[in-house]
């Protein structure tokens, strides 16, 4: 089946800053692909271009395969990062007057369901919580029924209960097959709901693939990790790559026992190390670099 | 649209706060103006009288010269002695001082008061013996026009001013800010059809206002209207779209608040001053005329006056519509061009 969306050669300046940097992928039909990188990274910049929020310097981007015309907005639904919403509507309102919007729409009481907005439908827009918003806005981007459903970091700011909360409505629109784009900084968000996970850098896709492949590719088997006193010089004398951080010496494998046997062998102390395996955060410091972002 | 219309209507009633003003506001200046200008206690000139030692006194017992009490915008203020009065005079408290009992008065003014010349020429005109006719009194044609008749107009034009820049442009630029109009964008409603929700939307809020200040101070005050209240109502649809063209323009670009605030505040004053809202600009300068001129709001007052004072007809302001209208579509055309959703 021919991708949903394909994106070829994207570049995005903002005066002198290149924010987007000759990117091309594709988006597959039913999919969640996850938009993975710091701040900074280009992917809100990428989504919105997307979206067709904000035009491309070059490049183009093809909706089933042709470029994106006025049918593509019926077929979409986006949950921006911060958007306000219309002042002095009620929750129901709010979701009436979008569906308006529309030619197709789904069925309100629904969709109240589905996202958990009952306890607060006659309610302000601007009278609610912080999850209850986020949930609101997840609603306000399924109204129309999308094919396509666009989150850009959709649970930025919510406390575990409201995130996992979201994820699970998330989850349930997944089984719909619908196809969803997401940004996101949160690692265990991206390996929770995405299939696919594109990690961005610096405006450039610099790694693509299912979590667990990412893991394979870039960090190995497993990861071992000890205090630093002693063991560095046995890492250097075995050649063995390491990296430091948060007081710990951390050493990527593919094969614990061998491994073992070599550090023993060379006269390691092996008492207070940990094994435990890498996980996508691994792959992500390890691609994009520890330093703070500004 | 009609959502957005509806949208935006009922954030304007709940809004209660902005609801009560703008109804409020132009009633309260018309009320107050009212009560000014209206009673029969105003007094133009203030004269001091001394000495007078028990208060108060009322003209009638002031031993001064009788024909000048009767005149009329003078109000008579008493003092205990020369130097109090003096000490008013100077500070421009009072235009004239008046030694009571003198025969010929005997009267101090500041040299540098203008009002202190005039009430001195009122005072020798009053001293004028009797019986010689020096000038014909004609009365002026036809029904008096009350200063509120003439003022009226001129503050509805300026309620509609700041309701349609202010609820329009400023409304617009903080829902770019903010990122509704972002969210809107992301839908399939085109710039055009939230434009023409927004400024419909505004022109319902004019009118409702425009008619409940129009009833409550025609109960007060029982306006006269001398031409049709239908031409009334075209003038003002005219002018009301004018001036949300233009809030429109203004909030075409920009997500600054501070800035638009600043622009608004820019283009209202001065239209404000200029467009004979509070007075005739008769005898100002050119250029200040021709700078009234390319104000819609001139326009609008200037053909609502003749219509609601002299009885014009569409035909006879059919030029301050032509330009009202073209003065929309001009901004409209631009304003729809450089519209941005985005920040």
């Amino acid at each position: 089946m021919a991708p949903l969306i394909q994106i070829r050669n994207l570049v995005k300046t903002y005066r002198d800053v290149l924010a987007v940097d000759n990117i091309s992928f594709d988006i597959p039909q039913g999919a969640c692909v996850g938009l993975l990188g710091p701040n900074g990274a280009g992917k809100t910049t990428t989504i919105e271009i997307i979206e067709g929020i904000i035009s491309a310097t070059s490049g183009q981007v093809l909706y089933k395969g042709q470029s994106r015309s006025d049918a593509f907005r019926e077929e979409i639904g986006i949950q921006f990062q911060q958007t306000s919403l219309l002042a002095f509507l009620t929750v129901r309102e709010t979701l009436e007057t979008f569906r308006s919007l529309y030619a197709r729409s789904d069925d309100i009481d629904e969709l109240i369901q589905l996202c958990h907005l009952g306890d607060f439908a006659h309610r302000m827009n601007d009278k609610i919580s912080g999850g209850q918003r986020q949930r609101l806005l997840m609603a306000l981007a399924l109204i129309n029924m999308p094919e396509l459903l666009f989150l850009d970091e959709p649970s930025t700011g919510l406390d575990p209960q409201a995130r996992r909360n979201l994820w699970d409505i998330v989850r349930r629109v997944k089984t719909r097959g619908k196809t969803i784009v997401l940004t996101t900084h949160y690692m265990e968000e991206a390996e929770y709901l995405c299939d696919d996970i594109i990690i961005m850098d610096h405006g450039r896709v610099i790694a693509r693939g299912a979590a667990d492949e990412l893991i394979k590719a870039h960090c190995g088997g497993a990861a071992m990790t000890f205090p630093p006193d002693g063991i560095i010089p046995v890492l250097d004398r075995l050649d063995m790559t390491y990296r430091t951080g948060d007081g710990r010496v951390e050493v990527f494998i593919e094969d614990v026992n061998s491994a073992v046997r070599r550090l023993l062998d060379a006269g390691a102390d092996l008492s207070a190390m940990v094994i435990r395996s890498p996980d996508l955060e691994d792959v992500f410091l390890k691609l994009t670099g520890r330093e703070l972002r500004a | 649209m009609w959502v957005i219309f509806v949208a935006r209507n009922r954030e304007f009633y709940r809004d209660q706060a902005g609801l009560g003003w703008n109804l409020l506001f132009p009633f309260l200046i018309i009320v107050g103006f009212g009560v000014i200008f209206g009673g029969k206690n105003f007094a133009e000139y203030k004269i001091g009288v001394f000495p007078i030692a028990d208060k108060p006194a009322t003209p009638a017992q002031l031993r001064i010269p009788e024909r000048f009490k009767q005149v009329q915008l003078l109000e008579f203020v008493p003092f205990a002695d020369q130097a109090q009065g003096l000490a008013k005079l100077k500070h421009h408290r009072i235009d004239l001082l008046l030694k009571a009992g003198t025969n010929p008065p005997q009267y101090w003014i500041s040299e540098a008061s203008p009002k202190g010349y005039i009430v001195e020429k009122l005072l020798l005109g009053a001293l004028q013996p009797p019986g010689e006719t020096l000038a014909v009194k004609e009365a002026v044609a036809g029904r008096p026009i009350r200063y509120l008749d003439w003022l009226f107009p001129g503050i509805l034009g300026m309620n509609m001013m700041f309701s349609t820049l202010w609820g329009v442009g400023y409304v617009v630029v903080r829902y770019r800010k903010n990122g509704v109009l972002k969210r809107l964008k992301a839908t399939p409603l085109r710039a055009f059809e939230y434009l023409t929700a927004q400024a419909l939307s505004r022109l319902c809020v004019l009118f409702f206002s425009l008619v409940v200040v129009w009833i409550g101070c025609d109960l007060i005050f029982s306006f006269q209207v001398a031409g049709s209240y239908l031409d009334l109502a075209v003038v003002f649809l005219c002018g009301g779209l004018c001036l949300i063209a233009l809030g429109l323009l203004l909030a075409s670009r920009g997500t600054s608040e501070e800035m638009t605030s600043g622009i608004l505040n820019f283009i209202s004053w001065p239209m404000m001053f200029l467009s004979e809202v509070w007075f005739s600009l008769e005898g100002a300068p050119d250029w200040v005329k021709a700078v009234a001129k390319i104000f819609p709001l001139t326009h609008m007052i200037t053909a609502a006056r003749k219509v609601m004072n002299a009885g014009a007809g569409l035909g006879e302001v059919r030029l301050e519509l032509i330009v009202l209208l073209l003065f929309t579509v001009i901004c409209l055309t631009i304003g729809a061009r450089l519209f941005s959703w985005n920040k």
